[in-house]
């Protein structure tokens, strides 16, 4: 074998050796376009992630979703926890600390001897000599005594935020003692962990004294013994425990917002999550069946679609409700998915169904059909996978429909309601203390438009990215 | 000719899906166990059976069924159970009129702003205002209209407060100027879909040879934009007036209560909250005739504006 190249190379005179020989190495190999084949939702994929609004919406939902499954994990206060300590508190990521203090009880007060008005005649009357506290000024209680001043029916005691100038500084009483011999005053009315400047004024039954004795008091955020003990807490006398602190403030019965929101963000996403992923469903069905078999019961199937859509939508939501026999006041979450599902439908439906008139006749259908498959397996098989890109953009757009219908109702007052919470009912309840803590209704109208806007932000995206008539004009 | 036909046709269709939506209505509220007059209280075994006699419930359902779809042909809803002597005729009459100018008026401010601004929107295509414009149309379509509600009343009364006198009225119906804020927040959404819509319209059409042939015979820009253009991509925005109706006059529930108007959408939530049954059911059906009326109005609107429609459907 190796005999012939070298007489060869002998009378050429070119060095030509076996290895030259050798079978070259395959042509075609190298002229092949290096890049990997892409299926069809590979391409969507890649092309959503160029989209950067679409794909910071899809961390949103994502980010959403975390907040709502795993938060609740996270965040353990419980949502339905009342604290009315803390009522309509601001946001604030700060944890308080507060004294555990002995319960109020009932406080004797302090009598003092009765000095008739008698003794006292033609005298004014005066201010009162001394105004002291009765153990810790606190945020659960303040205890308050004075001195006895001649004279007086009565006194009456102010609470002022500052220091009051003049007697006509002091605004409307706190509150008045029955008799001349009771000197002490307890306030336990709302009272927050600030200096009080508290003024009392003898009154003789008819007029007031024009001189008062006003003291400023620094109360300190407290919570008594048995609450302390009804939250798990350090319950001895005098220990500093730490109060939770409330990042998106309280509500009007001091709930923690934060676990509200979390709470409800469960029910919104719920529905707005299963109810679409239903009446889809329902809508590929029904469109499927319509579109394949066509004819008379295609016209009779989509007429009972034009009915149905011609339903005034949020009426019969409500009527629904009746029907399903939930009285106001009660909050019936799987009937309102119902009653979604079965008025939504047909939207989707029309939409399969026009998908499936244009693709029934592509050549792999007949083929399919010639080989003898069953009308449903094509149906299933073959037909609704190639309608799955407008599905999907029709399903992420029924996800904020979904959940702002939810929103509706409940601020109505026609959906979820207390003690059960939702976005909307937490708006509901958030617009009534909207001009004195805003942040009530902010955070659960934030939180809705937060996921409508990601969900409609991604329909977006994945509506460009399956739109095959953009494809070819690239 | 032909026109007569496709009008006949559609009201034919309509008054089939009207009785649909009365049978349906009627349905539903037959489907609780129990009667209206349940939950009343003080009622003995006797006057509860006279009642019954005297609204027709002691009667077979079906029986039911053909007074009430009789008595709703002679256009009569029936009486109020929550209020003595007042006929569900009365209370449409009295507050549909709210609703209707209160739809009216949002339903003006979402279309002339809504071509206003998609128009403008186009015209500045990629640039700042374009952007800024469609940042607020994402905006109007997420936020929810009570939102929007409830945020305009406080502007409104801080307004008041910082002038010191009563520029708007925060509630209630009382004249023009309390119209406006309810109005154009139910407007909102829609205006918002009709920005987007309008803005992409406009840049359909200014790719149209038509358009191109109007430049090249060298007419004045603006004699383009309002001639050609804007008139042309308007087409588009009337097709979606229908469902806009039907948004606006449900979506004036929430803003009927927010502001205190009122109107029928609040006198319905009220219903519900009593179960008066026969309010219930007169405004659902007559909400429900209004817009099955008014998407056939606007279709055929849009068949005597553009002939193509018209001569596409016959």
């Amino acid at each position: 074998m190796s005999l012939v190249p070298s007489e060869l190379s002998s009378k050429l005179s070119i060095a030509v050796s076996a290895a030259d020989f050798a079978p070259a190495p395959h042509q075609a190999q190298r002229e092949r376009i290096v890049r990997p084949s892409l299926s069809y939702w590979q391409d969507v994929w890649q092309r959503l992630c160029k989209n950067r609004r679409a794909l910071s919406s899809l961390y949103i939902v994502i980010a959403l979703l975390v907040f709502t499954l795993v938060g609740p994990w996270l965040w353990t206060q419980a949502p339905a926890l009342q604290d009315l300590d803390a009522i309509s508190q601001g946001p604030s990521w700060s944890s308080s600390s507060a004294l555990v203090v002995e319960d109020p009880g009932t406080w004797p007060g302090v009598q003092g001897a009765l000095r008739p008005r008698e003794e006292a005649d033609g005298q004014t009357l005066g201010a009162t000599a001394s105004l002291a506290v009765a153990g810790l000024p606190s945020t659960q209680y303040v205890r308050l005594y004075w001195e006895a001043v001649n004279g007086a029916q009565h006194y009456l005691i102010y609470r002022n935020d500052h220091a009051p100038e003049s007697n006509q500084d002091l605004g409307l009483p706190l509150g008045a003692t029955l008799t001349p011999d009771t000197l002490s005053f307890e306030d336990r009315l709302q009272l927050r962990p600030q200096t009080y400047w508290y003024s009392v004024i003898a009154s003789d039954g008819f007029e007031e004294a024009a001189l008062s004795t006003t003291a400023a008091i620094t109360l300190q955020r407290a919570i008594t013994a048995s609450q302390a003990r009804e939250r798990g807490l350090d319950d001895t006398l005098g220990a500093a425990v730490a109060l939770p602190a409330h990042p998106f403030g309280t509500d009007y019965l001091g709930r923690d917002l934060l676990a509200r929101v979390m709470e409800g963000a469960r029910v919104s996403l719920f529905i707005g999550i299963v109810a679409p992923l239903l009446f889809v469903s329902l809508g590929i069905i029904y469109g499927g069946i319509a579109g394949y078999f066509g004819g008379n019961l295609d016209i009779l199937m989509m007429r009972v679609v034009d009915f149905v859509i011609a339903l005034p939508f949020l009426l019969f939501m409500i009527l629904f409700r009746i029907g399903f026999g939930i009285g106001p006041g009660e909050s019936g979450i799987i009937p309102m998915l119902l009653a979604l599902v079965l008025l939504s439908w047909p939207d989707t439906a029309r939409l399969i169904r026009g998908q499936i008139l244009q693709i029934r006749g592509e050549a792999y259908v007949q083929a399919a059909r010639v080989l003898g498959a069953h009308p449903l397996y094509l149906i299933f098989r073959h037909l609704v996978p190639n309608t799955l890109g407008p599905i999907l953009v029709t399903l992420t757009f029924a996800i904020p429909m979904a959940i702002f219908t939810e929103a509706f109702l409940s601020f109505i007052g026609m959906g979820v309601s207390p003690p059960t919470s939702s976005w909307g009912s937490l708006s509901n309840e958030g617009i009534r203390t909207m001009l004195s803590s805003p942040h009530e209704l902010l955070f659960p109208a934030f939180f809705i438009s937060l996921t409508v806007l990601a969900f409609n932000l991604l329909g977006d995206g994945l509506r460009d990215a399956l739109d095959s008539r953009l494809r070819s004009r690239e | 000719m032909a026109m007569l036909r496709y009008l006949l046709k559609r009201l034919g269709v309509g008054l089939f899906t009207i009785w649909f939506i009365a049978t349906a209505t009627f349905t539903v509220m037959h489907l609780v166990p129990g009667n209206p007059l349940a939950n009343e209280r003080g009622t003995n075994a006797t006057i509860r059976a006279n009642l019954e006699r005297q609204y027709g419930l002691d009667k077979p359902v079906f029986e039911q069924y053909l007074i009430y779809m009789s008595n709703m042909l002679h256009g009569d809803f029936g009486i109020a159970f929550s209020e003595e002597n007042r006929s569900v005729n009365d209370i449409i009459r009295e507050h549909f009129p709210v609703s209707a100018t209160l739809g009216v008026l949002s339903l003006c401010f979402a279309t002339v702003g809504g071509v206003l601004w998609g128009a403008l929107a186009a015209l500045y295509r990629n640039r700042l205002p374009d952007a800024l414009i469609m940042f607020l149309v994402i905006l109007g379509i997420s936020v929810p209209s009570f939102v929007f509600a409830a945020f305009s009343q406080l502007f409104i009364l801080k307004l008041n407060q910082w002038s010191g006198r009563s520029i708007l009225p925060v509630a209630g119906w009382e004249g023009v100027s309390s119209m406006l804020m309810p109005a154009l927040v139910l407007g909102l959404s829609t205006m918002a879909y009709m920005t987007r819509l309008m803005r992409s319209s406009m840049l359909d059409v200014a790719n149209t040879d038509y358009l191109r042939t109007a430049r090249a015979k060298g007419l004045s820009p603006t004699r383009i934009f309002f001639r050609h253009q804007l008139r042309n991509a308007i087409l588009p925005v009337i097709t979606v007036l229908g469902p806009a109706i039907a948004i606006i006059t449900t979506g004036g529930f929430v803003v009927e209560s927010v502001f205190a108007i009122p109107g029928l959408g609040r006198y319905f939530v009220q219903a519900v909250a009593q179960l008066d049954y026969t309010v219930i059911m007169g405004t659902t059906v007559f909400f429900g005739a209004f817009l099955v009326l008014m998407v056939i109005a606007v279709d055929i609107l849009y068949g005597f504006i553009d002939p193509r429609i018209r001569l596409g459907a016959v």
